[in-house]
């Protein structure tokens, strides 16, 4: 395939599956009643399966699948490191860790926004914690341990609250919100995680060349004009901004950040700023075909689109290492 | 443009690693940058270049390097630092294109005279025939030749390369002295840290001598390596012939042998 379609090809895959996303439900609606109901409102029912039931889910399929995407393809390029992917600051840790308590303290119930709200300022103190570490130490690998420590710890402590959890169907109910799922989500979620996400995506563009640049080793790239320090900080910021809002809205989503680069890479020419836009469109186009799948297996019930995720993720990954080791980077 | 250094020191944790450097070395010569493994070479053009804080004065030109902003910086001064990273698997003329970023603005596209630059940088370092193979399929040498075309292709008055003829062929070495010289003689000041005696004595207008963090000796190459300087500083015995162009200098014994009754 020719370079200058990828990212054209990945647009029209990305729109295609939006659009099917918006057709695929448990309602039987027929095509005709959809696009109704969509944008002419319709029978009452269309509409409201329409516009608030599948339009919201597909919008975050495609927002969070972007922001999943394009923020693994920033960190790998960032650390030069293949293995990278978003959870690896510890900021989707923590936001879980945020959602868990809320949960715990029985909070959830009480408005559509306290779920993400805690979610948001779990990841903000994971932020906050990371950014005082650059700024005194000033190295990618303190953040990157840091990143480590956080995870465990926030991990530990959403064990603890599971084990201190009142009732089975409290330990219940977060299990599967941790689980990761699109399901249910409304318009007032869009609202809420899209400008977060879109200003992630904003600072990431912004640290391109400095990633181009690390291509070559951190000494390299600064002496080629590359701030370190205001680098890390886009970097740091636009990874959190992106993730903490899609953990906050949707739960944790495992392996699309860690996948989709690699499967894009070799499309590209390696550069690692040219695999950011098509890292998030492979993003959201994988997203939105693993949460279309969710919908369809299991006709009773519905899977969760991040068990989903890492069900074929996991197994693909290791495929695709055995296949290419030395293709890998 | 002139490089003038005064009183340059760096600490590393506790330890001194340089001491009261000072030079003065003026535009379109190649200067090679001697002294053995731990003298400071590395510390000296990492201070330089602006990878470690130090303290005293560096100026190029009217320019104070340590005040600069990155990227201002990164128009003056090319450096090739000693680990040799590659990161992805680039094509040749892409990674040497990487060279180009400090006059690029935020789009990609490059302009002629970035064209320019990144043609005249691989052609002088024999690499045009590897313009498109995987950077990090090519030997350590080949690599050695494809990091240090980047520095080049940044075009700046002073070029900064750590040891960029070790692990390359005997062709090769004098490929990279004689670009190393043409670069100096459009006016460019290159400093160049050598281990290779015979390369340091043909090749380089003046030599910079470190021991133990401190400057041994600076001037020309006939002048400064001379025998006693060479057995206080690496503590060998060298072979020297002399031909048309210059020295031959090839160690042949540690000193404290010939000590030795």
């Amino acid at each position: 395939m020719k370079r200058a379609l990828l990212v054209p090809v990945l647009m029209v895959l990305a729109l295609a599956l939006f659009v099917l996303s918006l057709l695929v439900g448990p309602a039987d609606l027929s095509l005709h009643d959809s696009v109704i109901g969509l944008f002419a409102g319709g029978s009452e029912a269309a509409s409201i399966i329409m516009r608030e039931i599948r339009l919201p889910r597909a919008l975050l399929g495609v927002a969070i699948g972007f922001s999943l995407g394009i923020s693994g393809a920033v960190l790998q390029g960032f650390l030069r490191n293949p293995l990278a992917e978003p959870g690896i600051i510890g900021v989707s840790s923590t936001a879980a860790l945020g959602a868990v308590a809320i949960f715990y303290s029985g909070l959830a119930g009480s408005s559509l926004y306290a779920l993400p709200a805690g979610a948001l300022i779990g990841a903000l103190i994971a932020v906050l914690i990371l950014l005082a570490l650059a700024a005194r130490q000033g190295s990618t690998l303190t953040l990157i341990l840091a990143g480590v420590a956080l995870s465990s710890l926030s991990g530990a402590l959403t064990s603890l609250v599971l084990n201190l959890s009142p009732n089975p169907f409290a330990a219940y109910e977060i299990i599967f919100w941790l689980l990761g799922s699109l399901k249910d989500r409304s318009m007032e979620h869009v609202a809420l995680a899209l400008p977060l996400m879109a200003l992630g995506w904003i600072l990431i563009a912004f640290s391109a060349r400095a990633i181009d640049a690390l291509s070559l080793g951190e000494e390299a790239a600064a002496s080629m004009g590359i701030h370190m320090g205001r680098a890390r900080l886009l970097i740091v910021v636009g990874v959190a901004l992106c993730v903490g809002a899609a953990t906050a809205v949707v739960g944790t989503i495992g392996f699309i950040g860690l996948v989709v680069p690699h499967l894009i890479r070799p499309l590209t020419d390696r550069l690692p700023s040219s695999l950011l836009l098509p890292a998030g469109l492979g993003g959201a186009a994988l997203l939105l075909a693993a949460d279309i799948a969710a919908r369809l297996i299991l006709a009773a019930g519905e899977l969760n689109v991040g068990v989903l995720t890492a069900l074929i993720g996991a197994p693909f990954f290791l495929w695709l290492v055995t296949r290419a080791r030395r293709e890998m980077l | 443009m002139r490089l003038i250094v005064e009183a340059l020191s760096v600490e590393l944790g506790r330890r001194k690693v340089l001491d009261g450097i000072g030079l003065d070395l003026a535009p379109g010569q190649v200067i090679g940058l001697l002294g053995p493994n731990g003298a400071g070479k590395s510390t000296l053009m990492r201070a330089l270049a602006g990878q470690v804080e130090a303290h005293g004065s560096m100026h190029l030109g009217a320019n104070d390097l340590a005040a600069l902003a990155p990227g201002l910086r990164a128009r003056l001064l090319a450096y090739l630092p000693q680990t040799r990273t590659i990161g992805w698997r680039l094509t040749v003329r892409d990674l040497v294109t990487l060279g180009r970023l400090p006059w690029r603005g935020f789009g990609r596209r490059l302009a002629e005279e970035d064209r320019n630059a990144i043609d005249r940088a691989m052609e002088m370092m024999d690499i045009v025939p590897l313009a498109n193979r995987i950077a990090t399929e090519l030997s350590g040498g080949e690599q050695v030749r494809v990091l240090t075309a980047r520095a080049v292709a940044q075009t700046t008055p002073l070029l900064i390369a750590d040891e960029p003829a070790s692990g390359l062929d005997p062709a090769h070495q004098i490929t990279m002295m004689q670009a190393l010289r043409r670069i100096a003689a459009e006016g460019a000041t290159v400093l160049v840290s050598l281990h290779d005696l015979t390369l340091a004595a043909r090749w380089c207008d003046q030599v910079v001598m470190l021991k133990g963090g401190s400057l041994f000796a600076a001037g020309k190459p006939a002048h400064i390596m001379s025998d006693d300087r060479l057995a206080e500083v690496y503590g060998v015995t060298a072979h020297r012939a002399k031909d048309g162009k210059g020295l031959i200098l090839t160690p042949v014994d540690l000193v404290e042998n010939r000590q030795k009754p």
